[in-house]
């Protein structure tokens, strides 16, 4: 018997994909969710990011030592026991029933704020001081240097930075699955237990993460080439 | 009485534990050009960023144009950010490292200022910005970044910028410290028109000869206090004391024989 006769001798497993894709819409449906979530978790997630690490950044102690006190607390807990926190917790205490959409994006919007936090504070930090010098001597105040010259300067800087944590943040969203918010993990794991085909669902799950994210990063990368390109060195 | 800009009086600073400036008493007067010479840890620098608040002065009182800035309350001198932003508007200040904005072109860095802090228009901006490159001539360079400029270029574009806030003094601070020997002398020349064109300037610098050809007059600053002052002939060919001697020498130690 020679070795290849032998490996077919292996039960192969029969792939079938067609209850899969008979029922796609509902994976679709799924991947909507997942966007949705994220999106909504960026959209207040950076702006309350850029809150903290100008708070954090603050000479004001007590300003400074929260936003820290934050920042740290959500960067060090489990997400899926922050998700948790605010589904069961949070009810119960200020008695506020919540969907397990606004959940998600309340739990997520921190969650990441916190690390956007810190990816601001790094692109901040990393500009010249000659810059907040030269706003300051034309007669610029804190927010119009920093809108009109660091900003701009850190925010290019900060790109890559953004674009790996967006990735990581659309990847940690399969926690709210555990919510039951009908993101893509939730709507695999529904149609898993209907088709009886985890194999096949999951497969094709990982296939659609695998698709969005790439084109993400690549988009990203397409991006930073295209501002290393037109980039006026940053310094002086 | 001659037109004063700008009076300091009684100024103190320290950092800390370290006092930089012990008391400084000093009068510009409009159209005047006034040099400081001092070596390094003098408090020049110190010094001329008081004028504008750069640094907030520990004691003591500042006037331009015979308004005290701050306001007093029980023996001590508040400062309002709002109040430093306005007066920091109408005094120009040049650094040693240009301070360029490099995510605007020339003309933008000209601009800037104008729009964000003064609220003119944009045609306005445009047009006086134009013109201050003009003045120091590099209206060819208006659309480049400030990458593309050279050090003495980049120097000039940001004494246009501090111009185009129409201010009513111009401070230099160590403006050709940083510039290659041979691109000092275009950025002196931009100096010297101004003086001329009756600009009221306040200049930290180590050109021994600039400050003998194009100030009024000259400072020598030692350990926080001025040492000597006087028209730069007298100052610079004859001086009083033996540490300004001494810094005269240290200044032309390998000078060309004539």
């Amino acid at each position: 018997m020679s070795a290849c006769e032998q490996h077919r001798n292996i039960d192969m497993y029969e792939w079938d994909f067609i209850a899969v894709f008979s029922d796609i819409d509902l994976l679709a449906l799924g991947l909507l969710n997942t966007l949705k979530v994220t999106s909504l978790a960026l959209l207040f997630g950076i702006p309350l990011g850029l809150m903290l690490a100008v708070s954090r950044l603050s000479r004001f102690k007590p300003l400074s030592f929260s936003a820290s006190f934050i920042i740290e607390f959500f960067r060090t807990t489990p997400p899926l026991v922050q998700l948790f926190w605010f589904f069961f917790a949070l009810p119960i205490l200020i008695d506020i029933r919540m969907t397990p959409l606004i959940a998600s994006v309340l739990t997520f919007s921190i969650q990441s704020s916190a690390f956007f936090a810190e990816i601001f504070r790094g692109g901040i930090q990393s500009i010249d001081k000659g810059q907040w010098e030269g706003a300051k001597a034309i007669g610029m105040n804190y927010w119009q240097s920093m809108r009109r010259i660091i900003l701009p300067q850190a925010v290019k800087r900060m790109i890559p930075a953004f674009m790996e944590r967006s990735i990581e943040l659309l990847k940690t969203t399969t926690l709210v699955s555990t919510v039951a918010y009908t993101d893509l993990m939730y709507q695999a794991n529904d149609l898993a237990q209907k088709t009886f085909r985890p194999l096949e669902v999951y497969t094709v799950v990982a296939v659609m993460y695998f698709i969005l994210i790439f084109v993400f990063s690549q988009v990203s990368l397409l991006i930073e080439h295209r501002l290393a390109r037109s980039g006026e060195s940053t310094v002086r | 009485m001659p037109n004063e800009t700008v009076k300091l009086a009684q100024v103190y600073k320290s950092f800390g534990e370290l006092e930089v400036l012990k008391g400084i008493d000093l009068t510009v007067n409009s159209g005047e050009t006034v040099v400081m010479l001092g070596s390094s840890g003098s408090g020049k620098s110190t010094l001329l960023r008081c004028i504008n608040f750069m640094e907030t002065p520990t004691a003591g009182h500042i006037y331009l144009h015979g308004d005290r800035v701050g306001a007093e309350k029980s023996g001590k001198i508040y400062y309002r950010e709002s109040e430093l932003c306005k007066l920091r508007s109408k005094i120009g200040m040049v650094f040693q490292h240009f301070n360029l904005f490099p995510h605007m072109t020339v003309l933008q860095n000209v601009m800037e200022g104008q729009i964000t802090v003064l609220k003119r228009g944009k045609s306005e901006s445009i047009q006086k910005a134009q013109a201050q490159l003009e003045r120091v001539g590099l209206l060819d360079k208006a659309d480049e970044y400030p990458s593309r400029l050279s050090g003495g270029q980049k120097q000039r574009v940001a004494i246009a910028r501090a111009l185009a806030m129409d201010p009513e003094v111009m401070l230099f601070d160590e403006v050709t410290s940083a510039l290659d020997p041979e691109l000092v002398g275009e950025v002196l020349k931009t100096m010297r028109q101004l003086a001329e064109d009756g600009m009221t300037m306040v200049i930290v610098t180590h050109e021994l000869g600039f400050a003998y050809h194009v100030a009024n007059r000259v400072l020598f600053l030692d350990d926080g206090v001025i040492l000597e002052q006087g028209v730069p002939h007298d100052i610079l060919k004859h001086p009083k004391t033996q540490r300004m001697r001494e810094f005269l020498e240290g200044h032309s130690l390998f000078k060309l024989p004539e």
